[in-house]
């Protein structure tokens, strides 16, 4: 299992890579393991204001529908338009073409809360 | 016409659209006396301008074979965790086919619909009987209405004390549409983690003055009793708070022990899991609501009431959430629960009770040695296993599909989510123990074949009509109609 040094980590399993004040996030390659095959994503809309922790959307398997967490708080500046119709992207590749969200930070500090990740790879093998 | 996939006379079956044969008709009309006429361009389909053309004969065949690949609790045994499919007997139906209910019309007046009025309120009494509380509403036509027509007597209850309370805690056993009734009603919900039961400290953690309830299922999705659950009704109340139960698992506690004694404010009934009535072929179902005392002025009208000797409907609630369903609820279910409980008695439904825990128990002791349990405390009327024990890569849908080539209908699978592969086996109270036997005799020896022929767990089902099927491929890319080649 795959976990990019560049990238931060959260506990509901979500990464988020940030450049400039733009949060890129997705899920883990460990959800997508552990979701097994997905067959569904709802994502929010451009616009949309993100609170840290609440729910940003849906992605659905063959075995169960988990809500996604905005790991930050922040306005929803871009989505994978292309996810919906290709979900099988957050299984193939989820650190790239499985992206699901861009958000413009509210307080780039908020990152620093999250986890490396050699944290989040011990927060699994905890769990 | 070839039936290449068929075996034996397990027929194999082409669509309608497939079987038809041009001119060919399952209709006999006399000769037309008036202009024929064509409608015009704007009317006619586009698509699909072709619909089967069929002999009677042909379409009842084409059904009744459908009707063979069917399989239900009248066919064997269906242990679908958390769903209680318990047989349903026949003597409900013949109570549900008498035409004075089977032909009534759902607008009589109630002079003439006495008889049924009665029915209805001797089924209010009676639930409230088994279940502890004052006051019952039959409308909700199922549990997850039950649980939305709950959750509205709740706000509107807070609402008439004027709070403002838009919180409602729901812990991680919760049946799945606990937190959609909570959401649906206007609710954040605040999840709450538990370690198999709830515990006191954990609700206390996010008990707070914008509570507005507790929604809890007891006993919970792990088939455990929730064993702080008077302290956890106290500390709710305390901070001003409800608490409602799920009752969807109520089979576990029918005759035992009352939810209205434990605290609980508002309780759902799914009569078609703990009351007999049908439930595989879409049901309908039945989710009778039951209420506390101070709750009575909020429930949906009408009820029914006895007057003298006399029943009637009534529609005078001041505080009412309103009709959630129209006429009397999905009535001639509400005759099969009745016929239930009459030809039960109460020592009956007892039984029921004490006999479903102790199969479920039964499956426990002798599936543990070879599946793994992850929460080990005393099982009710379910038991649920993970598949940690599992081996060679094999998981709990591998385990599901096998089942079916041993001629068993899967338990309910990856549900709860608590449980990493979860596979949940609710035998309910109608299986003999020989039907227990066969069926941890299959689960045993597939066990074995994970160790010894993984690859046998993998192909799975090989004995079915249909092999493996890409669920996956299915769902991302689904043929929803047939399109003409």
């Amino acid at each position: 299992m795959d976990f990019p040094d560049e990238l931060k980590y959260t506990e509901e399993h979500e990464w988020v890579l940030v450049e400039d004040e733009i949060a890129t996030v997705g899920i883990t390659d460990f959800a997508q393991d552990q979701l097994g095959d997905v067959v569904f994503v709802e994502l929010p809309e451009v616009g949309d204001q993100l609170e840290t922790g609440k729910p940003l959307g849906v992605v659905e398997s063959v075995k169960a529908v988990s809500d996604v967490y905005a790991p930050v708080s922040g306005e929803v500046v871009e989505v994978n338009s292309d996810l919906p119709d290709e979900p099988e992207m957050l299984n193939t590749s989820p650190y790239d073409d499985g992206w699901m969200i861009k958000i413009k930070l509210d307080d780039p500090g908020e990152v620093e809360d999250l986890m490396d990740a050699a944290a989040y790879q011990e927060f699994i093998e905890q769990d | 016409m070839s039936r290449t996939d068929s075996r034996g006379l397990v027929l194999d079956e082409k669509l309608l659209f497939e079987l038809t044969d041009p001119g060919r008709v399952g209709y006999s009309l006399p000769a037309c006396d008036v202009p024929e006429v064509t409608p015009q361009k704007s009317l006619q389909r586009d698509e699909i301008a072709d619909f089967p053309e069929l002999s009677e004969v042909d379409v009842v065949r084409h059904y009744t074979r459908l009707s063979t690949w069917n399989y239900g609790v009248d066919s064997g045994f269906y242990p679908l965790g958390s769903c209680t499919m318990k047989y349903n007997p026949k003597v409900n139906e013949q109570a549900a086919r008498l035409s004075g209910f089977a032909e009534l019309h759902p607008q009589a007046p109630e002079h003439l619909c006495q008889g049924a009025l009665e029915l209805m309120y001797r089924l209010q009494q009676d639930l409230g009987e088994v279940s502890g509380f004052p006051a019952i509403t039959l409308q909700p036509a199922a549990g997850a209405q039950g649980e939305f027509t709950g959750m509205l007597m709740i706000r509107a209850w807070h609402e008439a004390q004027g709070n403002k309370r838009n919180k409602v805690i729901i812990p991680d056993t919760a049946h799945g549409t606990n937190p959609a009734s909570a959401a649906l009603c206007g609710f954040d919900v605040v999840p709450v983690a538990s370690d198999g039961v709830l515990s006191k400290a954990a609700v206390e953690a996010v008990m707070n003055d914008e509570v507005a309830a507790l929604m809890v299922t007891n006993p919970n999705t792990l088939g455990l009793f929730e064993a702080d659950i008077r302290e956890i009704c106290d500390l709710i109340h305390e901070r001003g708070g409800l608490v409602y139960c799920d009752g969807a698992n109520l089979n576990a506690l029918m005759g035992i022990s009352r939810p209205g004694d434990i605290g609980i404010d508002v309780m759902h009934f799914n009569l078609h899991k703990t009351f007999s009535t049908p439930h595989g072929g879409g049901g309908p179902g039945a989710g009778p609501v039951g209420v506390v005392e101070k709750l009575r002025p909020f429930m949906p009208v009408p009820i029914v009431v006895k007057e003298g000797e006399r029943y009637r409907l009534d529609y005078d609630l001041k505080q009412s959430v309103g009709r959630v369903k129209g006429f009397s609820g999905h009535f001639g279910i509400l005759v099969r629960a009745y016929s239930y409980i009459l030809s039960m008695g109460g020592e009956g439904l007892k039984r029921a009770t004490e006999l479903a825990v102790l199969n479920a128990n039964y499956i426990r002791a002798r599936l543990e040695g070879s599946y793994d349990l992850p929460f080990k405390q005393r099982s009710l009327h379910e038991v649920v296993f993970s598949e940690a024990a599992l081996e060679n890569d094999c998981h709990t849908l591998d385990v599901a599909k096998r089942l079916i080539d041993y001629g068993f209908h899967p338990p309910t699978i990856y549900f709860p989510l608590v449980v990493k592969g979860a596979l949940m086996i609710e035998p309910t109270e109608s299986e003999s123990k020989q039907n227990l036997d066969e069926f941890c005799d299959a689960l045993l020896s597939i066990a074995e074949e994970s160790l010894s022929k993984p690859e046998l767990l993998k192909q799975a089902p090989i004995r079915a009509k249909v092999k493996r099927l890409d669920e996956a491929t299915a769902a991302r890319k689904p043929k929803l109609r047939w399109v003409k080649e």
